[in-house]
Formats: C-alpha cells, structure tokens, sequence
C-alpha cells in the first residue's frame, strides 16, 4: 500500500460497526483511502465512503474493534486504494489487503494501481473463443471452459469444490501451446485448512507462478471487500503488461456478499432481496467483468469465482447475481455427491455461455457439439424418466424409457465420474460420451447427424 | 454543448452515483450538469432551496466537496443526424471508438466526444420545393447513410415557415447549413442535425392499430406469438434460460428496416460478440452486412450505474428519430431489469421510500412511459413508420412474481416466458408455450389468412395440442405412459413432434437459424397433416405403436435442416405420409 502523508485529524464523531464517522474535516474526495490510527499506535485501513458537508463516513477493513472516539487519529491519505505491481509479486504470498504475509519485505512496485480498475471498452475486447482443456469430462465434453471466459463453480457446504477446483488448477491447458501460464489465488473467508489445500496443489504441480492473497475465516471481515479487487489488479497487471494467460480462482463469493451486506446495513441502506443492498449486482459486475481478452495484447484473464449456495439455493441472491453476470456455471450436486460421483457436476443446470464459439473442427472435433446437445437431451429425458419410475415403479415404463433410465445410471458413473487424478483428453471424453449414447436406441439420436453417427458411434 | 461559465454551484454531497449541490444560482429539473474538476456528466433530479441533487453518470471516486458544478441550460439530449448508423455508444451517446483513441482499451471517465462526426461531408439530395411552406418532420432531403438506410434529413419538430433556401446537391458536414427557414421568429438556418432530449417522446401525427406481422424468422414467435409492426413484447427468464441469444437472433433476422440494440448492464463480451458478428452476416432481405443497418448503445454490467438509466432512453430517442423517417424500428433492450435496478440504486440513495423489494412506488409509472413510445404511427410528414420494443427482463431467482415483471407485464402485450426446464433440456428457444402469449395474433390474422387460407387451422392444431399436453403430462406423471389409451398416447406424440420439429430451433445452425414464411408454412402443413392422418388411423384401430415406427417420421424431424430455397422437398413430404400410412392401414385390415 502506496504511503502518503495527508491531513490528521483526532476524535470522531461516531462509531458503528466497521463504520466511522468524522467532523469537522473539508476537502475529503469519495473514495479516499484512510490510515486509522488507535490509542495503541496500531495502524488500519479504511476508506470513504460517503462525502458530508465537512464531515466523512469511512469504513474500516480491520473492523473498528478498540477504537474509541477520542482517541483515535485518522489521516485522509489523497488517494484511492492502490497497489503496488511488479512481476516479483509471483511466487508471494500477501494477505487479503495485499500486504506480504510470508514474511518477506514488500516486492518494489513497477506502477501503482487503483485496485477498482477500468471497465474495459467493450469495444476493444477480443471475443473469446480458445478452448482450454482441463481434462475434466463433464467440464470439457459438456460445458467447456474458454480463456479469457468467468465461469464460476457453484457449490454448496460440504460438497467437493476446492477439490474440482485444484484439479482444474493442475490439469488446465491449451492443446499444445507453451506455457505462459500464471495463477492468481484470493481467497476470501475461507477456512485455513481450505488454504493449505491449495498451497498444497500449487506446490504438488511445481506451478511456480502463483500469487496468493488470503483473508482466512478468522480474519477482518470487512477486508473481504479488497481482497478480489486486489487480485483482480495483480491479475490485470500480469496479463495485459506482462502478457501472461492468467487464472484466476477467488473462493468464496458468499463470504464476500455477506461482508458487502455487513457494510450496507451499517450505513442503514434500504435492502433490496434477502437484506443484500440493491447494488450487488453491479457491484459483483464490477469485479467480474475484469476477466476477459483485450484486441491487440497478448494476455488473458480467465476467472473462476467459487461459490457456496446457502441451503443449496441456486436463487440465493449470490448465485443467482453471479449466475446473471458470469459466463455460465458448473453447478455441484447434492444428490450426486450422496451417490458417490465424484466430481458431483450437475450438468444439466450447469453451462458455458462461450462454448459454442470455442469448439469444433478447429479446437476440440467437428461432432462436439451436436454430442453435448444430444447428451443434454438424453440425460434431462433420463432425469424425467427417474421422478417417474419413483412413482409408478421402473416395472410400468417402457422399453425406451427403461434405456433412458440405464443411459442415465451410466452417464453419471462413467463420463461424470473420473478420479482426482485422471487427466483426460477431450478426444478421450468425446469418445467417452458417444460410448454413453450406445445404450440408447438409434431412432431416440436426433440431435446427432446421421453422418456423426456413423463416423463415431460405435 | 455550451457550458455556462460560472459555476452553478459546489458540491457538498457524495454517495455513490448521488451528489448534492449548494447552488447559486438557479438550476432546473432534468437539467445536464458538468461535475468537479473532471466535469463528470450529470441530470439534476431534485431542486430543494438551494440544494440541487444530481444524479451523476459517471464513477465520482476522488470527487471532493467545494468542487464546482457547471450548468448546461438544457436537459440530457441526444445529436441526430446521419451518421448514427453502425456506430456503437455508451448510454450518453459517446462513440465507444472515441475512447479508444483517449485512454487505450479501458474507459476513463470525464470524455466529451461528439456524438457525430464533424468533418464527415454526407451527399445531400435536396428533395423539397423551395419557397413553400414546411413544418416539422417535412422532408427536406435524403442522404444515402448506408448501403440499407436512405436518411431523410427533416426539418425539427416545432419548426414551422417558409422554405427560403435549400442547398443544392453536394457534400456537407452535419453542421454546414443545407436549409433556411423564413419563421414568425426570423430566419432560421437548418443543418443536417438536430438534438433532442432524450426524456421526451418525438411527437407524431397519429398512431395507428398495429396490423402487419414483425417477422422474425423464428418459428416459435412467428407463428404462436407474433409480434406486430409497433408492438411490445417482454423475455422474462432466468439466467441461462436464453434471452441473450433470442434478443441476438431478434436483431439479426427480424424484417425492420433499422435495429436499435441497447446492451444495459449486461457483459461486456456479448456486446463484443454483436460487433465482431453483425458485420459478417447478411441481413435475410439485402443480402447486405446487417451492421448496416443497426446502432448498438452499450452500457455493460461494470460501467456506471446511472448511465444505465440514460442508455434505454438514448436508445429510444435514436429510434423514433428513424421512425419518423417513415422506417419500421425496432428496439431490443437487454436488460431492462438493469435499469429498474438503477432506478432502485438512486432512490435509495436519494432515501426514498421503498415500495416492493426496494424498487421506488414510480417503477410501474416509468415502465409505461418506456413502453409506450412503441407504436405504429402516422409521422410528421404522413408517411406510416413504426417503433416496436421488446425487452429482456432479468427476475431474481427465475421468479416471475418480482415487480419488474409483474409491472412489465402490465405494459406490453406479447409474453414470451422463458422456462428453466426447457433450457436445462437444451430446448431452444426455450419459450414455454402454453403460459407465454401474444395479443397480437387476433390483430394479425387477417395478414396470414392472406399468406396461408388454412393457417388458422395448423395453428389451432398446435396450440390444441401443447395444452392438452400439458395436462396428459400430469396424469403421465401418475401413470405412466404406458397406460394411456392410445388417443392420448397418439396427442403427447403430436405435441412432442410440434414441438421438436418446429418449436425447437437452433440460433447457430446456418440453414436452422432463419426460417423463411413460406418455409414455417410448409413445415406447418407437414405437421398438420401427420397428425390429422394419424388421429383417422387412431379412429379405425390401427394401434399407435405402429404409427410411431413410421420411417417418415424420422424425416418430419429433420425437414428443418431444408434450407429455406427448397420448400417443395418439404412439402414432399405429404405424399409420403399419405402413403405410408395408407400402407400401414392395408396391411392392418389383412
């Protein structure tokens, strides 16, 4: 964090949650970061959050636990929350403000940037359309990830995510390219065990271009707001001046919801859904949006935000929010998960927006995506057929029912199902797929052409 | 646009996209303000005594209290002019291109760039005779815009005199003057553009009963919910669900003369997807690029909140300029719930009081003003030109009861219902078709009877169908299947290859993609003659399973991948039906 000197002012006004109000204080910009300073000599960050007639309201990210309203200094520091960026920061690990956290000074900055970033022009995005491999079936086959595309995991508590994610993290490549490959990591309110587990895949698969910036579950709530801003910043800074592929995982993005509700109620906004304030939306957009390709620079930024559904509620503001802004969703399962598949993806609620414009003859195989729309079919037919035979008994459906229903059973244990370390290529998957389809009479194959069917079915 | 010199005040206030200003001197509602030092744009949206509260379109990070406030004397307007068409703005009217060339791939706030190019010179054809009387929307001359828009260069609404001077054929700028005008008030001097603000309706002659179809080319809405020249129609749906890729395939194969596409709040890569798109397709009439006949407003999910309110109406007011050109318009918005939302961000801002789920009590009230700039009219100058809107709407949790679309629905008259289900199967477009409707396809169908005199019945025979399926699906859910009487079995048939054959369409198969009248026509007739063929069959005992082993069924699937040209080898297909099921009968009765 960039220190400035700036106007001191002592004593506020009032105190209220991880708000701060102060007095008497004129020429404050919107936006302004802030030092708080406690009776200990104890430093926090803030920032500013409303503009009064000579008076601020400031949000403290440590919380303003032990302040008090004499004795507290807060200094208005000119300028907006920045960070410094070099390529040095790879390999480091920061905390969720970005400040080191492994013991090491500060990397010296190469450019100091505003952590809100710049909407990107969307003339001046490149549209994305390579598909990236990561060797997970129902990823590839069915919902395919595409560089510079945001597509977020939901899950729900106790169901597999960081697994599925750290097995994208290992697995995850373009078909024969170099690698100019970086990992950008936030985390935000997740528990420290959760952390390890990707401190441990990183280190397991000798990616050396990583930067972690973590707020753990026990850690300054209101810190969360910065985290995948911070991150966001690193990530653009890697990719379109150093013309890195950068990924980025930021896990998780209820806690980080709850810590932007945490503020709105403090300040005594009026709520909108569930006492999230009305600007969540663009508020997530804002951190979201910043993944992507830019016309003309080499680099990228593929996002996957993780997400756990409270109550396993897909409406849940959070994902549905994510769900509107995001570029599809790989949505974990309960009921899957109980079954003992693993990886528990849903592919039926689950989708890639970009997919279309990323796969075929040229990147994964002309039959692509006429298999994905057939499988689709197939496995929604086979869900039907179960909530039927649960009631009127597998005895009373027909015989082409009866296979949807074995079509299912197997699509689930055989192409959804693989083992945590299984790399699969998409040639391996799509074959996969087209051996699910064997157990369904020709006739029922509509979405497939007759060509597809005699070339691959087999 | 001239900018006061003195200051209209200081700003005292900052919450967000809301700032509050001491002012002295006097300011107006609606008025256009330049804010702090980078003179951020601004609308006043409150005058209390001295304090006037400014709704500002861009971020207002580092904005301090004690910076001034400059006052524009006009509200928030929009330039028209030729020029407009295959240009991408932001919601205030901005060439996105414009700020490329300023600040590199990202938007740096705080640009002022014409709406149009002033140095371009446009060939003007001069077409009205000199010394008569002319008045508003009177057609002063044309200039060829594109290769689809001839742009009709009309005198300003509220503009009344007489033809003094019109400049003869030539190349001019949009400011060089091409006309005078002898008025009560003196001479006025006319260019090739004009502004308009963008709060208020361009006024008409009259309007009109909306009675000719707007084509899409999708089958789905052409034939079940058709939606008229002048019409609304409102996408309500999940996410996932396909308004995007509808609202896309709505701009490239609908048959209006000019698309205005407003990208409100949603992401920035689907907007790329427009522009990297529309210039390599073909629109179905001319054969010609489809860029040229369409203007995109983009105000992506991360671009400030307030300008999202603006872009809507920036986008109505570019259309109704062409619609009073006598052009068939049409308006897609995606998403107006982006817009209610901001419309929600400022009142709770401004601390008003909430009425449903923090949306402001005037939600309903704006929602209607908006919609209701759609129509078919009688323009200024008697020629006929239409506007239809049709809106994406975003309900939280795919929850149809939320205020937007309970107000929506209030508004428009064509409901196209997205279903969650549907997409899950990958049935696009995945419009539910029993609870989705149109009030337009009773004002229609005299225009089909003209095309098709049995179209009444195929689309009885549909719609008859989905909702008896509807309700056999019930008791299948029950029962099963199996244990129907071959009646109902032979009806949840009909309505599987109805909706598989014809509703379901693909937006990214070349031939699938656009489906000509005459096309959806035959297709139509195919299916309405199976189905009827059948039901005689079912009548005479012929079991059902031995119908649905027809080997030209199979075909009756497929005659969607016929392209467009090649209607007669779909209507083959009658014969073919007759025959096999006349074989079939045979060989029943031995």
């Amino acid at each position: 964090m960039r220190r400035l000197s700036g106007t001191a002012c002592r004593g506020l006004q009032e105190l209220r949650g991880p708000l701060l109000v102060i007095e008497g204080v004129s020429g404050i910009a919107y936006g302004e970061m802030v030092q708080v300073r406690d009776t200990h000599g104890e430093l926090r960050y803030g920032r500013v959050l409303e503009v009064r007639p000579e008076a601020a309201v400031i949000e403290v990210f440590e919380g303003t636990a032990g302040l008090g309203l004499e004795d507290t200094t807060v200094q208005f520091l000119g300028t907006t929350f920045e960070l410094g960026v070099s390529s040095d920061m790879v390999g480091r690990v920061f905390d969720g403000l970005g400040r080191p956290n492994d013991g090491l000074p500060a990397p010296p900055a190469v450019a100091w940037r505003d952590i809100n970033g710049r909407a990107i022009n969307p003339l001046a995005r490149d549209y994305p359309r390579e598909f990236i491999q990561t060797g997970i079936s129902a990823i590839d086959g069915m919902n395919s990830l595409i560089r510079g595309q945001k597509l977020p995991i939901f899950s729900a508590a106790g169901l597999p995510h960081n697994e599925l994610a750290a097995q994208l993290i290992r697995f995850a490549k373009l078909p024969g390219e170099p690698q100019r490959f970086a990992i950008v990591f936030g985390a935000m309110g997740i528990k420290h065990d959760e952390a390890e587990l990707f401190r441990e895949t990183f280190a397991i698969s000798g990616l050396q271009k990583v930067v972690m910036f973590l707020n753990l579950a026990d850690e300054p709530s209101i810190a969360r707001i910065i985290t995948p801003r911070v991150a966001m910043t690193a990530a653009e800074y890697l990719a379109f001046d150093l013309g890195m592929h950068v990924l980025v995982v930021l896990t998780d993005f209820t806690a980080y919801g709850e810590a932007v509700r945490e503020i709105a109620t403090g300040k005594g906004e009026i709520p909108s859904r569930k006492g999230y304030p009305g600007y969540l939306y663009s508020d997530l957009a804002s951190i979201y949006e910043r993944a992507g390709r830019i016309e003309g620079l080499p680099g990228s930024i593929t996002l996957v935000p993780i997400l756990t559904m409270p109550n396993d509620d897909i409406t849940h503001p959070i994902p549905d929010l994510t769900g509107y802004i995001t570029e599809g969703q790989i949505v974990l399962d309960r009921n899957l998960f109980r079954k003992g598949i693993r990886p528990p993806v849903n592919v039926l609620p689950s989708l890639s927006r970009l997919m279309k414009d990323g796969i075929g003859a040229e990147s994964t195989r002309s039959d692509h995506a006429h298999l994905a729309n057939q499988l689709y079919a197939a496995y929604a037919r086979a869900g039907q057929v179960e909530r039927l035979a649960a009631i009127v008994g597998e005895e009373e459906l027909s015989a082409v029912d009866k296979r949807y229903l074995a079509f299912g059973e197997r699509f689930e244990r055989e192409f959804v199902a693989q083992g945590v370390n299984e790399d699969r290529s998409i040639t391996e998957t799509l074959d996969l797929g087209w051996r699910m389809l064997t157990e369904l009479p020709k006739e029922e194959l509509t979405r497939v052409t007759e060509e597809e069917i005699k070339e691959h079915l087999p | 646009m001239a900018t006061q010199k003195d200051p209209l005040g200081t700003v005292i206030w900052v919450n967000g996209p809301v700032v509050r200003a001491d002012t002295t001197q006097q300011a107006h509602m609606m008025e256009m303000v330049f804010v702090g030092k980078e003179r951020l744009i601004g609308e006043v949206i409150r005058l209390r005594g001295a304090e006037a509260v400014i709704q500002v379109y861009e971020d207002t990070t580092g904005l301090k209290a004690g910076m001034p406030v400059f006052g524009t004397g006009a509200p928030l307007s929009v330039e028209l002019g030729p020029g407009l068409v295959s240009t991408i703005y932001d919601g205030l009217q901005r060439p996105l291109a414009r700020f490329i060339e300023r600040s590199g791939p990202w938007i740096d706030r705080g640009g002022h760039f014409p709406a149009l190019d002033r140095t371009r010179r446009w060939r003007f054809s001069p077409t009205a005779p000199v010394a008569t009387m002319v008045k508003g929307g009177t057609i002063l001359g044309t200039v060829q815009e594109t290769l689809l828009i001839t742009h009709r260069i009309m005198v300003p609404p509220r503009l009344e005199g007489r033809l003094s001077w019109l400049a003869p054929e030539g190349e001019y700028t949009v400011d060089e003057p091409i006309a005078r005008l002898h008025t009560r008030s003196g001479e006025i001097t006319v260019t090739m553009s004009s502004r308009w603000p963008v709060r208020m309706a361009r006024p008409v002659r009259r309007r009109l009963r909306p009675s000719r179809p707007l084509l899409t080319g999708q089958r789905i809405i052409d034939a079940l919910f058709p939606l008229a020249k002048g019409g609304t129609a409102m996408i309500p749906g999940g996410f996932g669900t396909g308004k995007t890729v509808m609202q896309h395939q709505l701009a490239k194969w609908s048959d209006a003369d000019l698309i205005v596409y407003i990208g409100c709040g949603e992401r920035g890569n689907e907007m790329t997807n427009v522009l990297r798109e529309f210039p390599h397709l073909e629109d179905p009439k001319s054969g010609h690029p489809l860029m040229e006949r369409t203007i995109l407003v983009a105000n992506t999910s991360n671009m400030p909140v307030a300008a999202r309110e603006a872009s809507i109406y920036t986008g109505l007011t570019l259309a109704e300029y062409y619609r009073d050109m006598g052009l068939d318009v049409a308006v897609m918005a995606d998403s107006t719930s982006r817009w209610a939302e901001a419309l929600r961000e400022i009142a709770g801002r401004l601390e008003e009081m909430p009425a449903e789920e923090g949306f402001p009590a005037y939600l309903g009230t704006r929602l209607a003003e908006f919609y209701e700039r759609a129509g078919l009219v009688q323009t200024l100058s008697g020629e006929q030109g239409s506007l239809s809107i049709i809106g994406a709407v975003s309900p939280p949790g795919g929850d149809l009861s939320e205020p937007v679309t309970q107000q929506t629905r209030r508004f428009v008259r064509c409901f196209w219902a997205l279903d969650r289900e549907l997409a899950s199967a990958r049935h696009f477009p995945a419009i539910q078709p029993v609870d989705s409707y149109s009030e337009y396809a009773q004002d229609l169908i005299t225009w089909w009877i003209d095309q098709e005199p049995d179209w009444a019945r195929f689309r009885e025979q549909v719609v008859d169908l989905l909702r008896r399926d509807r309700r056999l699906q019930q008791l299948v859910k029950l029962v099963g299947e199996e244990a129907l009487p071959d009646e109902q079995k032979l009806a949840l048939h009909g309505a599987r290859l109805w909706r598989e054959a014809f509703l379901q369409q693909s937006a990214f198969e070349a031939v699938d993609r656009y489906t000509t009248t005459r096309k959806q026509l035959a297709m139509m007739r195919v299916l309405h003659h199976w189905y009827h063929q059948a039901s005689e069959l079912i009548k005479r005992h012929i079991p059902f399973y031995r119908l649905a082993e027809l080997p030209v069924n199979e075909r009756i699937m497929r005659m969607k991948l016929i392209p467009n040209e090649e209607v007669d080898t779909i209507l083959q297909l009658i014969p073919t039906i007759t025959a096999e099921m006349d074989a079939l009968a045979r060989s029943m009765q031995v």
